[in-house]
Protein backbone atom coordinates (compact mmCIF):
# COMPACT_ATOMS: atom_id res chain seq x y z
CA UNK A 1 0.00 0.00 0.00
CA UNK A 2 3.22 2.19 0.23
CA UNK A 3 2.70 4.93 -2.45
CA UNK A 4 6.27 6.28 -3.32
CA UNK A 5 5.06 8.75 -5.86
CA UNK A 6 3.03 10.68 -3.27
CA UNK A 7 3.17 14.33 -3.30
CA UNK A 8 1.50 16.62 -1.01
CA UNK A 9 -0.28 18.60 -4.02
CA UNK A 10 -3.54 20.80 -3.60
CA UNK A 11 -6.50 18.56 -5.23
CA UNK A 12 -8.56 21.37 -6.24
CA UNK A 13 -5.68 23.81 -7.82
CA UNK A 14 -4.34 20.60 -9.15
CA UNK A 15 -7.98 19.20 -11.01
CA UNK A 16 -8.60 23.15 -12.39
CA UNK A 17 -5.02 23.36 -14.14
CA UNK A 18 -5.85 20.05 -15.34
CA UNK A 19 -9.49 20.21 -16.30
CA UNK A 20 -8.33 23.91 -18.04
CA UNK A 21 -5.72 21.87 -20.22
CA UNK A 22 -8.02 18.45 -21.54
CA UNK A 23 -9.87 19.31 -24.31
CA UNK A 24 -6.41 20.19 -25.78
CA UNK A 25 -4.70 16.93 -24.15
CA UNK A 26 -8.00 14.91 -25.54
CA UNK A 27 -7.83 16.40 -28.79
CA UNK A 28 -4.50 15.12 -29.73
CA UNK A 29 -4.10 11.46 -30.76
CA UNK A 30 -0.75 11.08 -29.23
CA UNK A 31 -0.43 9.81 -25.68
CA UNK A 32 -0.98 11.68 -22.54
CA UNK A 33 2.28 14.24 -21.65
CA UNK A 34 4.51 12.84 -18.99
CA UNK A 35 3.36 15.69 -16.71
CA UNK A 36 0.04 14.94 -17.61
CA UNK A 37 0.41 11.65 -15.61
CA UNK A 38 2.53 12.88 -13.26
CA UNK A 39 -0.40 15.07 -12.29
CA UNK A 40 -2.98 12.48 -12.36
CA UNK A 41 -0.95 10.32 -10.14
CA UNK A 42 -0.63 13.57 -7.43
CA UNK A 43 -4.25 14.15 -7.97
CA UNK A 44 -4.97 10.27 -6.55
CA UNK A 45 -2.81 9.82 -3.96
CA UNK A 46 -4.51 13.53 -2.64
CA UNK A 47 -7.72 11.41 -2.74
CA UNK A 48 -6.14 8.38 -0.86
CA UNK A 49 -4.62 10.75 1.63
CA UNK A 50 -8.39 12.47 2.12
CA UNK A 51 -9.57 9.14 2.50
CA UNK A 52 -7.02 7.41 5.00
CA UNK A 53 -6.88 11.04 7.00
CA UNK A 54 -10.46 11.32 7.49
CA UNK A 55 -10.19 7.66 9.03
CA UNK A 56 -7.46 7.99 11.21
CA UNK A 57 -8.45 11.36 12.57
CA UNK A 58 -11.86 9.87 13.21
CA UNK A 59 -9.86 6.88 14.88
CA UNK A 60 -7.66 9.04 17.17
CA UNK A 61 -10.61 10.63 18.98
CA UNK A 62 -12.39 7.36 19.08
CA UNK A 63 -9.30 5.82 21.00
CA UNK A 64 -8.71 8.98 23.07
CA UNK A 65 -12.70 8.19 23.98
CA UNK A 66 -11.83 5.04 25.21
CA UNK A 67 -9.70 6.37 28.19
CA UNK A 68 -12.18 9.66 28.64
CA UNK A 69 -15.02 8.59 29.70
CA UNK A 70 -14.99 4.91 28.88
CA UNK A 71 -12.35 3.21 31.06
CA UNK A 72 -12.92 5.88 33.32
CA UNK A 73 -16.31 4.99 33.83
CA UNK A 74 -15.76 1.22 33.54
CA UNK A 75 -13.68 0.99 36.22
CA UNK A 76 -14.65 3.91 38.60
CA UNK A 77 -18.27 2.19 38.52
CA UNK A 78 -16.23 -1.29 40.31
CA UNK A 79 -15.01 0.55 42.99
CA UNK A 80 -16.48 1.88 46.76
CA UNK A 81 -18.58 5.30 46.49
CA UNK A 82 -15.93 6.89 48.16
CA UNK A 83 -13.13 6.30 45.38
CA UNK A 84 -15.29 7.22 41.90
CA UNK A 85 -13.71 10.30 41.38
CA UNK A 86 -10.29 9.37 42.54
CA UNK A 87 -10.20 6.58 39.90
CA UNK A 88 -11.93 8.75 37.15
CA UNK A 89 -9.21 11.22 37.95
CA UNK A 90 -6.48 8.51 37.43
CA UNK A 91 -7.97 8.03 33.98
CA UNK A 92 -8.23 11.98 33.08
CA UNK A 93 -4.60 13.32 34.51
CA UNK A 94 -3.09 10.41 31.76
CA UNK A 95 -4.88 11.69 29.39
CA UNK A 96 -3.11 15.31 30.02
CA UNK A 97 0.45 13.99 31.22
CA UNK A 98 0.91 11.51 28.86
CA UNK A 99 0.16 14.05 26.09
CA UNK A 100 2.92 16.33 27.27
CA UNK A 101 5.57 13.52 27.81
CA UNK A 102 4.61 12.53 24.26
CA UNK A 103 5.37 15.59 22.62
CA UNK A 104 8.32 16.28 24.42
CA UNK A 105 10.07 12.93 24.31
CA UNK A 106 8.07 9.66 24.32
CA UNK A 107 7.02 9.80 20.62
CA UNK A 108 10.99 10.23 19.64
CA UNK A 109 11.85 7.46 21.94
CA UNK A 110 9.17 5.21 20.43
CA UNK A 111 8.88 6.01 17.06
CA UNK A 112 12.32 7.54 16.43
CA UNK A 113 15.13 5.63 14.38
CA UNK A 114 17.48 4.54 17.17
CA UNK A 115 18.88 0.66 18.03
CA UNK A 116 16.46 -2.55 17.94
CA UNK A 117 15.20 -1.51 21.98
CA UNK A 118 15.01 2.49 22.09
CA UNK A 119 14.30 4.98 19.23
CA UNK A 120 16.40 8.16 19.40
CA UNK A 121 14.73 10.58 21.86
CA UNK A 122 16.58 13.54 20.01
CA UNK A 123 15.34 12.93 16.85
CA UNK A 124 11.64 14.24 17.29
CA UNK A 125 12.28 15.99 20.64
CA UNK A 126 9.66 18.78 20.79
CA UNK A 127 7.44 17.01 17.79
CA UNK A 128 10.64 18.33 15.48
CA UNK A 129 9.99 17.20 11.95
CA UNK A 130 6.61 15.82 12.88
CA UNK A 131 4.68 17.81 10.27
CA UNK A 132 2.03 17.62 7.20
CA UNK A 133 4.85 15.83 5.29
CA UNK A 134 3.36 11.86 5.83
CA UNK A 135 6.41 9.50 7.42
CA UNK A 136 6.85 6.90 4.48
CA UNK A 137 8.02 4.14 6.58
CA UNK A 138 5.23 4.38 9.02
CA UNK A 139 2.26 5.31 7.13
CA UNK A 140 2.57 6.83 3.59
CA UNK A 141 -1.02 8.26 3.18
CA UNK A 142 -1.33 10.63 5.91
CA UNK A 143 0.72 13.39 7.69
CA UNK A 144 3.01 12.31 9.93
CA UNK A 145 1.49 14.53 12.93
CA UNK A 146 -2.08 12.16 12.15
CA UNK A 147 0.30 8.88 12.72
CA UNK A 148 1.97 10.62 15.95
CA UNK A 149 -1.71 11.64 17.16
CA UNK A 150 -3.11 8.37 16.77
CA UNK A 151 -0.20 6.59 18.54
CA UNK A 152 -0.67 9.14 21.13
CA UNK A 153 -4.02 7.71 22.44
CA UNK A 154 -2.68 4.51 22.31
CA UNK A 155 0.02 5.57 24.95
CA UNK A 156 -2.52 7.27 26.98
CA UNK A 157 -4.32 4.62 27.41
CA UNK A 158 -1.89 1.52 28.30
CA UNK A 159 -0.65 3.31 32.03
CA UNK A 160 -4.41 3.71 32.75
CA UNK A 161 -5.00 -0.19 32.12
CA UNK A 162 -2.57 -0.63 35.20
CA UNK A 163 -5.25 1.45 37.51
CA UNK A 164 -7.11 -1.34 38.32
CA UNK A 165 -4.76 -3.25 39.67
CA UNK A 166 -3.70 -0.48 42.20
CA UNK A 167 -7.65 0.95 42.41
CA UNK A 168 -8.28 2.56 45.94
CA UNK A 169 -4.62 2.33 47.80
CA UNK A 170 -2.16 4.06 46.09
CA UNK A 171 -1.46 7.79 46.38
CA UNK A 172 -2.33 10.10 43.60
CA UNK A 173 1.49 11.48 43.53
CA UNK A 174 2.72 8.13 43.61
CA UNK A 175 0.44 7.61 40.87
CA UNK A 176 1.24 10.42 38.81
CA UNK A 177 5.44 9.45 38.69
CA UNK A 178 5.10 6.00 38.75
CA UNK A 179 3.29 6.33 35.24
CA UNK A 180 5.53 8.87 34.06
CA UNK A 181 8.48 6.92 34.42
CA UNK A 182 6.03 3.77 33.10
CA UNK A 183 5.68 5.55 29.93
CA UNK A 184 8.97 6.18 29.20
CA UNK A 185 10.87 3.34 30.20
CA UNK A 186 8.49 0.25 30.02
CA UNK A 187 6.00 1.59 27.40
CA UNK A 188 7.97 3.73 25.17
CA UNK A 189 10.64 0.81 24.01
CA UNK A 190 8.10 -2.07 23.71
CA UNK A 191 6.53 0.09 21.26
CA UNK A 192 10.29 0.82 19.44
CA UNK A 193 10.47 -2.62 19.37
CA UNK A 194 7.37 -4.24 18.02
CA UNK A 195 6.35 -0.80 15.84
CA UNK A 196 9.41 1.24 15.67
CA UNK A 197 11.59 1.26 12.54
CA UNK A 198 14.22 -1.17 12.90
CA UNK A 199 12.50 -2.53 16.06
CA UNK A 200 13.84 -6.00 17.12
CA UNK A 201 10.21 -7.73 16.83
CA UNK A 202 9.30 -5.52 13.74
CA UNK A 203 7.93 -7.63 10.99
CA UNK A 204 7.61 -5.25 8.48
CA UNK A 205 10.26 -2.91 9.43
CA UNK A 206 12.82 -5.21 10.72
CA UNK A 207 16.04 -4.27 12.35
CA UNK A 208 19.67 -4.78 10.34
CA UNK A 209 20.62 -8.28 10.85
CA UNK A 210 17.27 -9.28 11.43
CA UNK A 211 15.38 -9.40 14.78
CA UNK A 212 12.38 -11.99 15.72
CA UNK A 213 9.32 -11.60 13.04
CA UNK A 214 6.58 -11.07 15.74
CA UNK A 215 3.06 -9.66 14.91
CA UNK A 216 0.96 -7.45 17.01
CA UNK A 217 -1.61 -5.40 15.02
CA UNK A 218 -2.70 -3.15 17.08
CA UNK A 219 -0.96 -3.57 20.92
CA UNK A 220 -1.38 -7.27 22.44
CA UNK A 221 2.10 -7.30 23.97
CA UNK A 222 2.73 -3.42 23.14
CA UNK A 223 -0.28 -2.61 25.50
CA UNK A 224 -2.05 -5.09 26.97
CA UNK A 225 0.94 -7.53 27.96
CA UNK A 226 3.43 -4.60 29.47
CA UNK A 227 -0.15 -3.18 31.02
CA UNK A 228 -1.59 -6.13 32.22
CA UNK A 229 1.61 -7.86 34.06
CA UNK A 230 2.75 -4.53 34.86
CA UNK A 231 -0.77 -4.56 36.94
CA UNK A 232 0.01 -7.61 38.36
CA UNK A 233 3.38 -6.70 40.17
CA UNK A 234 1.63 -3.21 41.41
CA UNK A 235 -1.28 -5.80 43.29
CA UNK A 236 1.82 -7.96 44.56
CA UNK A 237 3.52 -4.92 45.74
CA UNK A 238 1.31 -2.77 47.00
CA UNK A 239 -0.70 -5.43 48.53
CA UNK A 240 -4.46 -5.93 49.48
CA UNK A 241 -7.04 -3.15 49.97
CA UNK A 242 -7.52 -2.87 53.75
CA UNK A 243 -9.83 -5.93 54.82
CA UNK A 244 -9.72 -7.28 51.63
CA UNK A 245 -11.27 -10.52 51.45
CA UNK A 246 -12.74 -9.65 55.42
CA UNK A 247 -15.25 -6.67 54.44
CA UNK A 248 -17.67 -6.60 51.59
CA UNK A 249 -15.67 -4.64 48.16
CA UNK A 250 -18.98 -4.53 45.92
CA UNK A 251 -18.52 -2.47 42.61
CA UNK A 252 -20.66 0.87 43.79
CA UNK A 253 -22.58 1.17 40.21
CA UNK A 254 -22.30 -1.49 37.84
CA UNK A 255 -24.98 0.90 35.15
CA UNK A 256 -21.40 3.07 35.34
CA UNK A 257 -19.31 0.06 34.31
CA UNK A 258 -21.75 -0.88 31.72
CA UNK A 259 -21.68 2.29 30.18
CA UNK A 260 -18.06 2.48 30.29
CA UNK A 261 -17.78 -0.96 28.48
CA UNK A 262 -20.25 0.08 25.69
CA UNK A 263 -18.58 3.20 24.95
CA UNK A 264 -15.16 0.83 25.05
CA UNK A 265 -16.16 -1.67 22.92
CA UNK A 266 -17.37 1.42 20.35
CA UNK A 267 -14.05 2.93 20.77
CA UNK A 268 -11.77 0.16 19.84
CA UNK A 269 -13.06 -0.08 16.23
CA UNK A 270 -10.90 2.86 16.33
CA UNK A 271 -7.82 1.38 18.33
CA UNK A 272 -7.81 -2.11 15.86
CA UNK A 273 -9.47 -0.46 12.56
CA UNK A 274 -7.34 2.48 12.97
CA UNK A 275 -4.32 0.21 13.10
CA UNK A 276 -4.81 -0.31 9.52
CA UNK A 277 -3.44 3.17 9.34
CA UNK A 278 -5.40 3.56 6.18
CA UNK A 279 -9.58 2.87 5.16
CA UNK A 280 -9.09 0.03 3.32
CA UNK A 281 -9.10 -3.49 2.96
CA UNK A 282 -7.64 -4.75 6.52
CA UNK A 283 -9.13 -1.91 8.15
CA UNK A 284 -12.43 -2.89 7.44
CA UNK A 285 -10.81 -6.62 8.28
CA UNK A 286 -9.54 -5.78 11.61
CA UNK A 287 -13.47 -3.77 12.00
CA UNK A 288 -15.13 -6.98 11.73
CA UNK A 289 -12.77 -9.54 13.92
CA UNK A 290 -12.82 -7.16 17.00
CA UNK A 291 -16.57 -6.97 16.28
CA UNK A 292 -16.46 -10.64 16.30
CA UNK A 293 -14.17 -11.33 19.39
CA UNK A 294 -15.82 -9.52 21.59
CA UNK A 295 -19.53 -10.96 20.47
CA UNK A 296 -17.74 -14.22 21.04
CA UNK A 297 -16.31 -13.77 24.46
CA UNK A 298 -19.35 -11.97 25.90
CA UNK A 299 -20.57 -15.49 25.29
CA UNK A 300 -17.59 -17.33 26.83
CA UNK A 301 -18.00 -15.77 30.04
CA UNK A 302 -21.68 -15.41 30.58
CA UNK A 303 -21.90 -19.28 29.54
CA UNK A 304 -18.89 -20.25 32.30
CA UNK A 305 -20.67 -18.07 34.90
CA UNK A 306 -24.30 -19.52 34.45
CA UNK A 307 -22.81 -22.56 34.84
CA UNK A 308 -20.30 -22.06 37.84
CA UNK A 309 -23.07 -19.73 40.08
CA UNK A 310 -25.76 -20.41 38.33
CA UNK A 311 -26.63 -16.59 37.20
CA UNK A 312 -24.91 -15.07 33.95
CA UNK A 313 -24.62 -11.62 35.05
CA UNK A 314 -24.22 -7.96 33.49
CA UNK A 315 -20.88 -7.67 35.14
CA UNK A 316 -19.65 -10.87 33.43
CA UNK A 317 -21.12 -9.74 30.21
CA UNK A 318 -19.45 -6.95 30.30
CA UNK A 319 -15.83 -8.17 31.52
CA UNK A 320 -16.32 -10.65 28.59
CA UNK A 321 -16.81 -8.31 26.31
CA UNK A 322 -13.37 -6.37 27.11
CA UNK A 323 -11.63 -9.45 27.41
CA UNK A 324 -12.92 -10.57 24.02
CA UNK A 325 -11.77 -7.05 22.50
CA UNK A 326 -8.19 -7.49 24.33
CA UNK A 327 -7.80 -10.89 23.07
CA UNK A 328 -8.31 -9.98 19.27
CA UNK A 329 -6.31 -6.91 18.93
CA UNK A 330 -2.82 -8.78 18.36
CA UNK A 331 -4.62 -10.40 15.78
CA UNK A 332 -7.16 -8.00 14.36
CA UNK A 333 -5.87 -7.11 10.59
CA UNK A 334 -4.62 -10.96 10.82
CA UNK A 335 -7.15 -13.22 10.71
CA UNK A 336 -10.56 -13.95 9.48
CA UNK A 337 -14.14 -13.78 11.24
CA UNK A 338 -13.75 -17.36 11.80
CA UNK A 339 -10.93 -17.23 14.14
CA UNK A 340 -11.60 -14.16 15.32
CA UNK A 341 -15.21 -16.19 16.75
CA UNK A 342 -13.01 -18.91 18.19
CA UNK A 343 -9.94 -16.34 20.06
CA UNK A 344 -12.86 -14.49 21.46
CA UNK A 345 -14.69 -17.09 22.78
CA UNK A 346 -11.19 -19.17 24.38
CA UNK A 347 -10.48 -15.06 25.86
CA UNK A 348 -13.92 -15.20 27.16
CA UNK A 349 -13.42 -18.51 28.97
CA UNK A 350 -9.48 -17.89 29.83
CA UNK A 351 -10.26 -14.98 31.56
CA UNK A 352 -13.26 -15.81 33.35
CA UNK A 353 -11.23 -18.20 35.29
CA UNK A 354 -8.63 -16.21 35.55
CA UNK A 355 -10.33 -13.03 37.51
CA UNK A 356 -12.63 -16.08 39.38
CA UNK A 357 -10.43 -19.11 40.12
CA UNK A 358 -6.71 -18.33 39.60
CA UNK A 359 -6.98 -14.80 41.56
CA UNK A 360 -8.98 -16.35 44.90
CA UNK A 361 -6.46 -19.04 44.90
CA UNK A 362 -3.23 -17.25 44.85
CA UNK A 363 -4.56 -13.65 47.05
CA UNK A 364 -3.40 -11.02 45.23
CA UNK A 365 -5.67 -8.27 44.92
CA UNK A 366 -6.06 -7.26 41.49
CA UNK A 367 -8.31 -5.29 42.55
CA UNK A 368 -10.35 -4.51 39.15
CA UNK A 369 -8.74 -7.12 37.51
CA UNK A 370 -6.51 -5.46 35.68
CA UNK A 371 -3.72 -8.59 35.00
CA UNK A 372 -7.17 -11.07 34.79
CA UNK A 373 -8.22 -9.57 31.53
CA UNK A 374 -5.62 -7.82 29.92
CA UNK A 375 -2.53 -9.30 30.94
CA UNK A 376 -4.15 -12.89 30.59
CA UNK A 377 -5.93 -11.90 27.68
CA UNK A 378 -3.52 -9.87 25.60
CA UNK A 379 -0.79 -12.76 26.00
CA UNK A 380 -3.25 -15.40 24.89
CA UNK A 381 -4.53 -13.21 21.93
CA UNK A 382 -0.69 -12.68 21.07
CA UNK A 383 0.05 -16.30 20.90
CA UNK A 384 -3.01 -17.41 18.79
CA UNK A 385 -2.91 -14.61 17.01
CA UNK A 386 0.78 -16.19 15.36
CA UNK A 387 -1.77 -19.52 15.05
CA UNK A 388 -4.34 -17.74 12.46
CA UNK A 389 -2.73 -14.80 11.04
CA UNK A 390 -2.91 -15.41 7.61
CA UNK A 391 -2.06 -13.55 4.35
CA UNK A 392 -5.23 -14.07 2.95
CA UNK A 393 -6.65 -10.89 5.19
CA UNK A 394 -3.14 -9.21 5.04
CA UNK A 395 -0.42 -9.65 2.47
CA UNK A 396 1.43 -6.40 3.28
CA UNK A 397 4.51 -9.01 4.37
CA UNK A 398 6.71 -9.99 1.26
CA UNK A 399 8.42 -13.18 0.11
CA UNK A 400 9.99 -12.24 -2.88
CA UNK A 401 7.09 -11.45 -4.88
CA UNK A 402 4.46 -12.95 -3.38
CA UNK A 403 2.70 -12.46 -0.09
CA UNK A 404 4.81 -14.16 2.71
CA UNK A 405 2.74 -17.41 5.00
CA UNK A 406 2.25 -15.17 8.10
CA UNK A 407 0.94 -17.93 10.74
CA UNK A 408 0.29 -21.46 11.54
CA UNK A 409 -2.54 -21.89 9.01
CA UNK A 410 0.07 -20.23 6.40
CA UNK A 411 2.02 -23.25 7.23
CA UNK A 412 4.52 -20.60 9.23
CA UNK A 413 4.29 -22.73 12.33
CA UNK A 414 7.09 -21.10 14.10
CA UNK A 415 5.38 -18.19 14.05
CA UNK A 416 3.45 -19.62 17.06
CA UNK A 417 7.23 -19.69 18.94
CA UNK A 418 8.15 -16.03 17.93
CA UNK A 419 4.88 -14.71 19.34
CA UNK A 420 5.92 -17.05 22.49
CA UNK A 421 9.46 -15.02 22.51
CA UNK A 422 8.09 -11.70 21.71
CA UNK A 423 5.34 -11.82 24.53
CA UNK A 424 7.77 -13.30 27.03
CA UNK A 425 9.97 -10.35 26.63
CA UNK A 426 7.15 -8.47 27.24
CA UNK A 427 6.36 -9.92 30.68
CA UNK A 428 9.45 -9.83 31.32
CA UNK A 429 10.26 -5.90 29.96
CA UNK A 430 6.89 -5.07 32.42
CA UNK A 431 8.18 -7.24 35.52
CA UNK A 432 11.41 -6.03 35.63
CA UNK A 433 10.64 -2.11 34.71
CA UNK A 434 7.48 -2.25 37.09
CA UNK A 435 9.34 -3.63 39.85
CA UNK A 436 12.53 -1.18 39.41
CA UNK A 437 10.17 1.54 39.15
CA UNK A 438 7.48 0.69 42.29
CA UNK A 439 10.25 0.54 44.59
CA UNK A 440 12.09 3.74 43.16
CA UNK A 441 8.96 5.87 43.55
CA UNK A 442 8.24 3.96 46.92
CA UNK A 443 11.69 5.33 48.35
CA UNK A 444 10.23 8.64 46.66
CA UNK A 445 7.04 9.47 47.75
CA UNK A 446 5.55 5.81 49.28
CA UNK A 447 3.32 4.33 47.00
CA UNK A 448 0.51 3.62 49.57
CA UNK A 449 -1.81 5.79 51.32
CA UNK A 450 -1.93 6.11 55.13
CA UNK A 451 -4.27 3.90 56.85
CA UNK A 452 -6.78 6.64 57.77
CA UNK A 453 -6.78 8.09 54.00
CA UNK A 454 -7.47 4.65 52.55
CA UNK A 455 -10.70 4.41 54.98
CA UNK A 456 -11.51 8.06 53.49
CA UNK A 457 -11.44 6.88 49.91
CA UNK A 458 -9.57 8.43 47.16
CA UNK A 459 -11.94 11.27 46.84
CA UNK A 460 -11.59 13.54 50.21
CA UNK A 461 -7.84 12.21 50.92
CA UNK A 462 -6.63 13.00 47.28
CA UNK A 463 -8.76 14.94 45.73
CA UNK A 464 -10.91 17.09 48.82
CA UNK A 465 -14.31 16.80 47.08
CA UNK A 466 -17.31 13.67 47.15
CA UNK A 467 -18.22 12.74 44.14
CA UNK A 468 -22.12 12.48 45.42
CA UNK A 469 -23.36 14.73 47.28
CA UNK A 470 -27.04 13.43 47.13
CA UNK A 471 -28.25 15.95 50.19
CA UNK A 472 -26.91 19.24 48.60
CA UNK B 1 -51.98 7.03 73.52
CA UNK B 2 -49.33 4.46 71.67
CA UNK B 3 -46.74 4.55 69.20
CA UNK B 4 -46.50 1.92 65.93
CA UNK B 5 -43.68 1.06 64.56
CA UNK B 6 -43.83 -1.41 62.25
CA UNK B 7 -40.81 -2.84 59.84
CA UNK B 8 -42.24 -4.14 56.60
CA UNK B 9 -41.10 -5.34 53.60
CA UNK B 10 -40.48 -1.95 51.12
CA UNK B 11 -42.65 -3.48 48.60
CA UNK B 12 -45.78 -2.84 51.12
CA UNK B 13 -45.31 0.56 51.84
CA UNK B 14 -47.83 1.40 49.56
CA UNK B 15 -50.74 -0.78 49.92
CA UNK B 16 -49.73 -0.12 54.05
CA UNK B 17 -49.87 3.45 53.08
CA UNK B 18 -53.47 2.84 51.24
CA UNK B 19 -54.62 1.20 53.45
CA UNK B 20 -54.13 3.12 56.88
CA UNK B 21 -55.32 6.13 54.55
CA UNK B 22 -58.93 4.22 54.25
CA UNK B 23 -59.18 3.82 58.31
CA UNK B 24 -58.38 7.61 58.34
CA UNK B 25 -55.07 7.87 59.50
CA UNK B 26 -53.45 10.33 57.86
CA UNK B 27 -49.90 10.82 60.27
CA UNK B 28 -46.76 8.98 60.10
CA UNK B 29 -42.98 8.39 59.81
CA UNK B 30 -41.13 6.13 57.10
CA UNK B 31 -37.56 5.82 57.59
CA UNK B 32 -36.13 3.33 54.81
CA UNK B 33 -33.45 1.15 57.16
CA UNK B 34 -31.61 -2.09 56.44
CA UNK B 35 -32.15 -5.23 58.95
CA UNK B 36 -32.94 -8.87 59.30
CA UNK B 37 -34.75 -11.39 61.46
CA UNK B 38 -35.51 -15.26 60.56
CA UNK B 39 -35.22 -14.34 57.10
CA UNK B 40 -31.72 -15.33 55.21
CA UNK B 41 -29.98 -12.85 53.69
CA UNK B 42 -29.11 -13.39 49.60
CA UNK B 43 -25.99 -13.88 47.62
CA UNK B 44 -24.10 -11.68 45.55
CA UNK B 45 -21.58 -12.64 42.77
CA UNK B 46 -19.24 -10.00 41.04
CA UNK B 47 -16.57 -11.96 38.86
CA UNK B 48 -17.12 -15.09 40.57
CA UNK B 49 -16.15 -13.45 43.89
CA UNK B 50 -19.43 -14.22 46.41
CA UNK B 51 -20.43 -11.80 48.89
CA UNK B 52 -23.05 -12.55 51.68
CA UNK B 53 -25.61 -9.76 51.81
CA UNK B 54 -27.68 -10.27 55.27
CA UNK B 55 -28.74 -6.90 56.33
CA UNK B 56 -31.98 -6.35 54.00
CA UNK B 57 -33.77 -3.01 53.10
CA UNK B 58 -36.77 -2.98 54.87
CA UNK B 59 -38.92 0.35 55.49
CA UNK B 60 -39.93 0.90 58.95
CA UNK B 61 -42.89 3.10 59.42
CA UNK B 62 -43.61 4.90 62.51
CA UNK B 63 -47.15 6.48 63.86
CA UNK B 64 -49.03 7.28 67.08
CA UNK B 65 -52.50 6.60 67.51
CA UNK B 66 -55.04 7.04 70.39
CA UNK B 67 -55.22 3.81 72.71
CA UNK B 68 -58.57 3.07 71.72
CA UNK B 69 -57.85 2.94 67.55
CA UNK B 70 -54.51 0.74 68.39
CA UNK B 71 -56.06 -2.55 67.29
CA UNK B 72 -58.02 -1.27 64.79
CA UNK B 73 -54.75 0.06 63.19
CA UNK B 74 -52.82 -2.79 63.96
CA UNK B 75 -55.06 -5.31 62.06
CA UNK B 76 -55.09 -2.91 59.07
CA UNK B 77 -51.90 -2.84 58.60
CA UNK B 78 -51.07 -6.53 59.21
CA UNK B 79 -53.41 -7.19 56.60
CA UNK B 80 -51.68 -4.77 54.67
CA UNK B 81 -47.95 -5.96 54.79
CA UNK B 82 -48.57 -9.65 55.12
CA UNK B 83 -47.36 -11.75 52.49
CA UNK B 84 -46.72 -14.80 54.44
CA UNK B 85 -43.79 -15.69 53.70
CA UNK B 86 -40.88 -15.23 56.37
CA UNK B 87 -39.56 -11.43 55.95
CA UNK B 88 -42.55 -10.08 56.62
CA UNK B 89 -41.81 -8.21 59.81
CA UNK B 90 -42.50 -7.05 62.85
CA UNK B 91 -44.81 -4.51 64.42
CA UNK B 92 -43.61 -3.21 68.51
CA UNK B 93 -46.02 -0.56 70.68
CA UNK B 94 -44.74 1.94 72.99
CA UNK B 95 -46.65 3.36 75.34
CA UNK B 96 -46.39 7.32 74.70
CA UNK B 97 -46.10 9.82 77.50
CA UNK B 98 -46.98 13.17 75.41
CA UNK B 99 -47.69 14.36 72.24
CA UNK B 100 -47.05 18.31 71.29
CA UNK B 101 -47.58 19.86 68.51
CA UNK B 102 -44.67 22.97 67.41
CA UNK B 103 -47.08 24.76 66.00
CA UNK B 104 -49.18 26.17 68.70
CA UNK B 105 -47.95 24.13 72.00
CA UNK B 106 -51.06 22.30 71.98
CA UNK B 107 -50.65 18.89 73.55
CA UNK B 108 -52.84 15.40 73.83
CA UNK B 109 -54.35 13.02 71.38
CA UNK B 110 -56.41 15.86 69.67
CA UNK B 111 -52.70 16.67 68.03
CA UNK B 112 -52.86 13.54 66.42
Amino acid sequence: MKLSTFKPAWPWASLATLLASAPAAFGQATAPAPDKIAALEGLVSAAQTSGDNAWMLTSAALVLMMTGPALALFYSGLVRSKNVLGTMMQSFVLMALVSVLWAVVGYSIAFGEGNAFFGNPMQYFLLSGVEGAPNGDYAPTIPHQTFMVFQLMFAIITPGLICGAYAERMKFSAMVLFSTLWLLLVYCPMAHMVWGKGGYFNAFLPPAGGGIRAFDFAGGTVVHITSGISALVCAILLGPRKGYGKEPMKPHSLVLSFIGACLLWVGWFGFNAGSALGAGPVATSAFVATHFGAAAATLGWLGMEWIRSGKPSVLGGISGAVAGLVAITPASGFVKPGPALIIGFAAGIFCYLMCAVVKNKFGYDDSLDAFGVHGAGGTLGAILTGVFATNAVNSALKDGDKPAALGLIDGAGYQVVNQIIASGVAWAIAIAGSFVLLKLVDMIVGLRLSEEDERDGLDLSQHGEEGYNLES
Amino acid sequence: MKKIEAIIQPFKLEEVKEALKGIGIDGMTVTEVRGHGRQKGHKEVYRGQEYMVDLLPKCKVELVVGDSRVEEVIKTLTAAARTGKIGDGKIFLYDVAEAIRIRNDERGESTL
